[in-house]
């Protein structure tokens, strides 16, 4: 088992030296089939079915508790579940396997801990032992990475001294590193001033233009999700709706989710 | 061995460096410190100064489960207990139906209970009072040799996964998008924090062990700015306390544990009011 995750990793490595930025072709599909989540005799969500495509944003909305993250760690293969995700190259037909990136919502990282944002970044995409010394190459790397999201001043800073915007973009950056098929992001925009989400709209523009990718996107911020979304579902367990946002805006479980009138982003 | 005693006594020239007991618990405290300062780094990053503590507290079952089934040599008895122990504490944990601090508290208490019935049977607990405080003059050859592997081990260990344990207890979820096994991380590096504290209970003294694993790297942390400065001046702090431990225990006639954790914890002190101004 050790193994086969030290093959994986030496991948990474290898791969975080690839320039993958074609912008998306949309002939990349993933569909994902019949996921259910069991908790002892709860379900939590079931029967959630979806397929997108690569250059394409799709959003979850739901009130709390609907199963937005629990769907979103069943597609990481974090819980256990029923049903299955498949990845096609439309290209050749070809099922290949799918590359997921993920964006979390916090990090476990407290205050006073001497952790750069180097530091923070190699320990996901390289083997290069972070306690040890700086890899220059990998360092460049991150660099690199870091200023796709105007975040490479931040560097050498301690990754709890971030704000969330700033830490947010790390994220990313480390999500994207090395490119993947399916970008997962949880409630992205929480805990962000008003300069950080301009900024961040922003980005996922950059990243929907110039990388060949899907994105899932959890948000409550109706704003974001009108300008970028392509296809947003509303999920209570399953799958109430689904359709662009002026259609769920007008369907009956939104009204009756969100009480008729949008509360943020207005 | 006697080449390494001759030349210590060549390169130190105090009076006690005379006796072989003396020199057997300074190579104790140079091989065992920086696994201390190492581990601790993580232990205080990834929140497990509890669990460290609830294994410490481990020891005692461990012999008394030895002395139940028959096991003579407690270094066994106590290893293999801790290791059940601690992979047990985590699969209950990641259950997640109690919270951390909880679960630890009751599984320990409970182990703890159970040692300490088992032990007292007949009124013979003073035979094992010297494990609360440890005592580092009685460590044996055998006992370095021991040590010494577990260094190797442990050196290897940490420059293989240190940054995936590290990733694991950043985010695992983000862990597991850079197909991270958390599992085998969490379960392995608990495995060797069970038996680097079981190899050192018996001179460390099962009432300070936690402190000096978390001392160093706590102290550390105050001045330290990334990962490099961190794993180096707990390494320096772990190390310097010890040697001075030892030799001031030695002056004044007290135990070498606990001289060593003051130390540590002076030193943790100035490092606090030396931090970077801005986290005042």
């Amino acid at each position: 088992m050790l193994h086969k995750e030290d093959k994986d990793q030496k991948n990474n490595t290898k791969d975080i030296y690839d320039h993958n930025n074609d912008s998306a072709c949309g002939l990349h599909c993933i569909k994902i089939n019949n996921i259910t989540v069991r908790a002892e005799e709860q379900t939590i969500i079931e029967n959630i079915n979806l397929h997108i495509h690569c250059g394409k944003v799709t959003a979850i909305i739901g009130r709390n508790g609907a199963g937005k993250t629990t769907l979103i760690r069943a597609i990481l293969g974090e819980i256990k579940h029923s049903g299955g995700i498949e990845f096609m190259d439309l290209k050749d037909k070809t099922m290949k396997d799918l590359r997921i990136g993920y964006v979390p919502q916090y990090v476990n990282i407290e205050k006073n801990t001497p952790m750069s944002v180097y530091d923070l970044f190699a320990g996901y995409v390289s083997n290069a032992p972070i306690f040890f010394k700086k890899n220059k190459k990998v360092y460049e790397k991150v660099k690199e990475q870091l200023a796709i999201f105007e975040a490479q001043d931040l560097i050498d800073k301690r990754a709890c001294d971030l704000s969330g915007g700033e830490l947010q973009r790390v994220l990313l950056a480390i999500a994207i590193t090395p490119v993947p098929n399916l970008l997962l992001l949880d409630e992205p925009v929480s805990g962000i001033d008003r300069n950080g989400m301009d900024l961040f709209y922003k980005n996922i523009q950059t990243l929907k233009e110039n990388y060949d990718l899907a994105m899932i996107v959890i948000s409550h911020d109706f704003e974001f999700v009108r300008k970028y979304a392509d296809h947003v579902i509303l999920l209570d367990k399953t799958i109430l709706k689904e359709g662009s946002f002026e259609e769920i805006r007008q369907c009956d479980d939104f009204k009756k989710v969100f009480g008729g009138e949008e509360r943020q982003g207005y | 061995m006697d080449t390494l005693y001759e030349i210590m006594e060549k390169l130190l020239p105090v009076s006690w460096v005379e006796y072989n007991f003396m020199k057997n618990a300074l190579l104790a405290i140079i091989i065992i410190t920086p696994l201390f300062g190492i581990l601790g780094t993580l232990v205080i990053n990834n929140r497990m100064a509890f669990f460290s503590d609830a294994l410490g507290h481990s020891a005692l079952t461990g012999i008394a489960a030895g002395t139940l089934f028959g096991i003579s040599d407690i270094n066994i008895s106590m290893i293999l207990y801790a290791v059940l122990f601690a992979l047990l504490l985590n699969y209950i944990n990641r259950r997640k139906t109690l919270s951390t601090d909880t679960v630890i508290s009751v599984f320990s208490s409970f182990s703890m209970a159970i040692g300490l019935m088992i032990l007292s049977r007949g009124g013979n607990f003073s035979r094992y009072s010297s494990l609360l405080v440890g005592d580092i003059l009685s460590i044996t050859t055998g006992e370095i040799g021991l040590l010494c592997i577990i260094f190797v081990i442990t050196i290897l260990y940490w420059f293989r996964c240190f940054n995936r344990l590290n990733s694991v207890g950043v985010n695992a979820s983000l862990a597991r998008s850079k197909n991270i096994n958390s599992r085998l991380m969490e379960d392995s590096f608990s495995i060797l924090i069970a038996i680097i504290v079981m190899l050192s209970i018996k001179w460390v003294g099962i009432l300070i062990i936690n402190a000096l694993l978390i001392l160093p790297a706590a102290a550390g942390r105050n001045i330290a700015s990334n990962m490099r400065e961190y794993h180096l001046f707990s390494v320096l702090i772990a190390v310097f306390s010890g040697i001075s431990g030892l030799i001031l225990s030695y002056y004044l006639g007290t135990a070498t544990g606990p001289t060593v954790v003051i130390i540590a914890s002076i030193i943790f002190f100035i490092t606090f009011f030396l931090r970077p101004s801005k986290d005042k």
